[in-house]
């Protein structure tokens, strides 16, 4: 366990050798036949970035839950958002008008800490990603994270960190199909 | 501010303005974490999701391991909330609705690499054609809740 982690800070010195075709599908050999020294393929970018980043997420949703014993996930402010404009009876369900008002903190704390980043150790960042792509995604993102009751906070943290099987079967599934929806669209070159 | 604009006549168990002020630090938090970990920009995501880094798991797997202690813990140290309240659980139900639901989300989270968390949060870094994902996701969210929903 040591030496794995240690090989996370080395570079591979043999990334340069590789033809263009390795290096695609490098990161899945290194899983197969070659992981304690390879490990560093596996995180082009580094991977404690992304480690910090992540217990600074968990220790949010912990700080939510410990001074006020609510559960963080994020899709639900998209749903009890229009319990504001839709007289609908889903809409005007309890749940979401007794929510609405802390769940639209929560998303303003959301811009507040990015800003904060921003202004601190980061810089103005772009999506990188099309404008078409967002709408149709996002609906789609919507509406499945909503009749699922949950998305990669909801079921991916809160629903994984209190160990309930539906929650982690669907990290399974949603994890399964963002992946060769992912390939697919880079298989056919729709991304450039 | 009034705590007047909460109109939620059913739930006054907690303070209100004190839960919104944490909910907006817990948030802060969240989207810093967001931001240090790349994850606000989709590109970053995508090349997660092609396989080209692997740091998205670790993003997870940090924030899920760090939640599991507080969510196991909090409820056996303290009887209730330090704000008040009580301690909540993640209502999640195995039916086709959940697994489906997440199916859809997957594909959605394939096309564009945003999420519901980063698509708030990436406008306080600048990222403004987010709102683009903003708005595909109202919309997502309020066809589920009209149309499929009793």
């Amino acid at each position: 366990m040591l030496r794995l982690l240690s090989s996370c800070f080395q570079s591979n010195p043999r990334r340069e050798s590789r033809s263009p075709e390795q290096q695609r599908w490098y990161p899945i050999l290194a899983l197969t036949y070659d992981s304690r020294m390879d490990i560093a393929a596996l995180f082009p970018n580094g991977w404690s970035n992304y480690l910090v980043g992540g217990i600074f997420i968990g220790g949010a949703v912990s700080l939510l839950f410990i001074l006020t014993g609510l559960i963080g996930g994020m899709s639900t402010v998209f749903t009890s958002t229009w319990s504001y404009v839709s007289r609908h009876s889903f809409f005007q369900q309890a749940k979401f008008t007794g929510s609405r008002v802390w769940r639209l903190y929560y998303a303003a704390g959301l811009i507040l800490g990015t800003f904060i980043w921003m202004i601190t150790l980061g810089s103005p960042q772009s999506p990188g990603v099309g404008v078409g792509f967002l709408l149709v995604g996002g609906f789609l993102v919507g509406f499945g994270a909503r009749l699922s009751n949950g998305c990669t906070s909801g079921h991916g943290i809160c629903g994984v960190a209190s160990w309930q099987v539906p929650s982690i079967l669907a990290v399974i599934t949603f994890l399964a199909t963002a992946i060769g929806t992912a390939h697919i669209i880079e298989a056919l070159g729709w991304m450039a | 501010m009034s705590t007047t604009e909460n109109p939620a006549p059913t739930v006054p168990a907690r303070p209100a303005m004190a839960k919104n002020l944490a909910a907006l630090l817990a948030g802060a938090l969240f989207g810093f974490g967001l931001a240090i970990s790349s994850m606000i920009r989709p590109a970053a995501v995508l090349d997660f999701l092609r396989f080209d880094d692997f740091g998205l798991l670790l993003v997870l797997g940090g924030a899920a391991g760090v939640t599991t202690i507080a969510y196991k813990l909090a409820p056996r140290l303290l009887t209730r909330p330090i704000l008040g309240g009580q301690f909540g659980e993640h209502p999640s139900v195995l039916n086709a609705r959940t697994i489906g639901g997440a199916a859809i989300f997957g594909i959605g989270w394939g096309i564009c690499g945003v999420c519901p968390g980063p698509a708030i949060a990436g406008l306080g870094a600048g990222e403004f054609m987010l709102v683009a994902a903003l708005v595909g996701i109202f919309a997502g969210a309020f066809v589920h809740g009209r149309f499929f929903e009793k």
